[in-house]
């Protein structure tokens, strides 16, 4: 009974750091259409951000995640605008892949130039730091965070789809850009707005996923099958879809992780195959038309 | 490799060497990681070497020495033995140094023979590279050199249950069966041996397994990088720390360039080794004060660093022995039994296994003027051979 209790709370907190850095990739996918292979390098450009604001500037935690946030989304403006832009929607799949993992390559070139090539920390505030006791194991204070994190940013999300005037806009431009133009939604600064969305997630999940992803360099690129892995067994666009595939593919890796760790990402990539088998659209994903 | 391309590349090599020594410049290629996540071993390499052509000249003998540097990036053996051919087809080196990975130099030692060029390894620690060719001699470590240490300091440190935990490839592998037969030969037990997969990054099912097994003492070993730091933060954080559980290793985990990144959680931690940059010695003084000088900063001083400055040592040795000429044989006999006063301490060229025996310490990760080091705490293995190489 301790093993599976050990076990889910493991699997609910890698789940919810795939779930907060591939949310946003999943957002790009669903509504722009774009397959933003960058995603990863702008989660590491926030990973950087904060752990040089805590550890140069001497900022708290709560101030670096603020920082690395608006400093990822500021990064990728003029991508954005120069690059981006021109692919929402309409551009060619080989057209975006190439341009996205060239943004990746040039990230991950900077960033080795910038910050040096070893692995950088993000120090944790005494209250997120060392083991907190479950009663049926100690588990770290952090994973609880994680969690937290996990659940505010699913309902947040849901609650500015679905419930807000920016969501309504969203989904208009979502089902039919061209009448929503027609109707007076300006699509540029709904894609503009989500955009930065997605990148200020990515970054988010970056900074607080660092104790399980750590940030380096070729975090960009390691990481990155995962993210695209989630997306696609849960749905691009769909929120309880990511949610839902964060959580059965993060139940899948520690589970083999627990029980015959030497078979390595065996068990993930089964959940991935039988999934897909099973939904070729992921979870909870519509068929494009 | 083909039939064809492989009687072709010995044509041209054998052309490459029929030649004469071109203006009496000795070429002497260093194959190590310049870029990638490894970059900073790498740049130890060319610092080591640096240094000690700052203290001893260019010249050996009348003959010039330079050194060509080539990228091996990271675990590419086909790379690393494209590198090699390259290095000795077009730039006709004489000697191959360096090599940061195990199976990047298995690549290179089939061309040693063929081409009469001597390698001297600089890092890459699998105990059976140096069996792959005569011409290959090691300035380094090896697992099982620095591991016997540890096994044998966890007995003295009373531990009775050990639980193994190893990065699953080849150097880990070795680390596993070196600790667990020293271990058991003293009458300790191993109740779990774990191989984590290499891109692993979170570690709290591991840590959960081994408190499970009811363990007293972990030994581990990981490549330094991304994983150690996790690592470690695991086991404080899953409360393994605080239980009492003891963390043992070899220095690998916590080189001196890694300590700032994993931080405080790494105090206490012992660690067996050969070198550590806090060793005091006036050797070892005055080499830290040169590496400075050719651009080592603050905390970049790495075990590749000694390495390669006493690899260095060695080929000039070859040098002057050979008198520049191309005569592999001589090269390495007459380095076997070498010995000399290193900055880690006295070391020589076992005439045997052509691998370096050195003194291990035991250190442990402390925390002096605010700076992590690893502090050696006065106990040494003294003239370790590698034990794999030794016992057979």
């Amino acid at each position: 009974m301790g093993l599976v209790l050990s076990i889910l709370t493991d699997a609910l907190a890698y789940g919810m750091v795939l779930f907060i850095i591939s949310i946003g990739l999943s957002i790009m996918m669903g509504l722009m259409r774009v397959v933003n292979l960058a995603h990863g390098a702008f989660a590491m450009i926030g990973g950087y951000l904060a752990s040089y604001a805590m550890r140069n500037l001497g900022v708290d935690y709560g101030v670096a995640i603020l920082i690395a946030v608006l400093g990822a989304i500021a990064a990728s403006v003029p991508f954005e605008l120069l690059l981006y832009r021109r692919i929402y929607r309409n551009a060619d799949p080989l057209i975006q892949v190439l341009m996205t993992i060239g943004i990746t390559f040039f990230i991950i070139g900077i960033v080795n130039f910038v910050f040096g090539p070893t692995v950088k920390s993000i120090p944790l505030p005494a209250a997120l730091n060392g083991p907190a006791d479950l009663g049926f194991r100690m588990i770290p204070t952090h994973r609880l965070f994680v969690i937290a994190c996990g659940v505010v940013t699913a309902l947040g999300l849901w609650w500015l789809v679905e419930k807000t005037e920016f969501g309504i806009r969203l989904r208009a431009a979502v089902d039919n850009s061209g009448m929503a133009d027609a109707l007076g939604i300006r699509t540029e600064i709904v894609y503009g707005a989500t955009f930065a969305l997605a990148i200020g997630l990515g970054a988010f999940g970056g900074v607080v996923g660092a104790e399980i992803l750590p940030i380096e360099p070729f975090y960009a690129l390691r990481y990155m099958v995962t993210f695209l892995v989630v997306v696609s067994v849960g749905g691009a666009g769909s929120i309880l879809g990511a949610l839902s595939a964060s959580m059965l593919l993060g139940l899948a890796d520690t589970t083999g992780k627990y029980l015959a760790p030497e078979f390595g990402e065996f068990f993930f990539y089964l959940a991935v195959i039988v999934t897909v088998v099973l939904f070729p659209h992921g979870l909870l994903g519509k068929a494009h038309a | 490799m083909t039939k064809m391309s492989r009687s072709i590349l010995s044509l041209a090599m054998m052309a490459a060497m029929a030649g004469p020594a071109s203006a009496d410049v000795i070429k002497v290629g260093v194959i190590g990681t310049f870029s990638g996540p490894y970059a900073l071993f790498g740049k130890n390499f060319k610092m080591g070497i640096d240094t000690w052509v700052a203290q001893n000249g260019n010249k050996v003998g009348g003959h010039t020495v330079e050194f060509v540097y080539k990228d091996e990036e990271g675990p590419n053996p086909a790379k690393s033995k494209a590198l090699a051919q390259e290095l000795i087809v077009k730039d006709k080196v004489q000697y191959l140094a360096g090599i940061y990975f195990t199976p990047n130099a298995m690549a290179v030692a089939p061309l040693l023979e063929e081409s009469k060029t001597p390698l001297i390894v600089m890092n890459a620690a699998t105990s059976s590279i140096v069996e792959k060719s005569p011409y290959i001699v090691r300035t380094s470590f090896t697992m099982w050199q620095n591991t016997v240490p540890a096994a044998k300091t966890a007995i003295k440190n009373g531990a009775k249950k050990v639980a193994i935990a190893v990065s699953d490839y080849g150097p880990g592998i070795d680390a596993e069966a070196a600790f667990k037969k020293t271990f058991e030969a003293e009458g300790g037990a191993v109740v779990e041996a774990i191989r984590i997969p290499l891109n692993t990054t979170d570690f709290s099912p591991i840590m959960q397994k081994i408190q499970a097994a009811g363990a007293d003492t972990i030994f581990c070993f990981l490549p330094s990088g991304p994983p150690t730091i996790g690592f470690f933060k695991a086991y404080v954080d899953n409360g393994l720390k605080a239980a009492g559980v003891k963390l043992m290793s070899t220095g690998d985990i916590v080189t001196e360039i890694d300590l700032p990144s994993i931080g405080d959680s790494s105090l206490g931690v012992l660690s067996t080794y050969h070198y550590a940059v806090s060793h005091q010695s006036p050797e070892n003084k005055s080499f830290l004060e040169a590496m400075a000088k050719v651009g080592a900063g603050p905390d970049e001083v790495a075990m590749t660093g000694i390495a390669a400055y006493d690899g260095a040592r060695v080929i000039y040795k070859m040098i002057e022995a050979t008198n520049g000429q191309r005569d592999p044989a001589k090269a390495v006999d007459s380095v076997k039994g070498m010995n000399w006063v290193s900055p880690r301490g006295t070391v020589s060229i076992d005439p045997e296994t052509r691998h370096i025996r050195q003194n291990v310490y035991l250190r442990v990760v402390e925390k002096v003027d605010g700076k992590l080091v690893n502090k050696e705490t006065g106990a040494v293995f003294s003239d370790q051979p590698d034990w794999a190489l030794s016992k057979r």
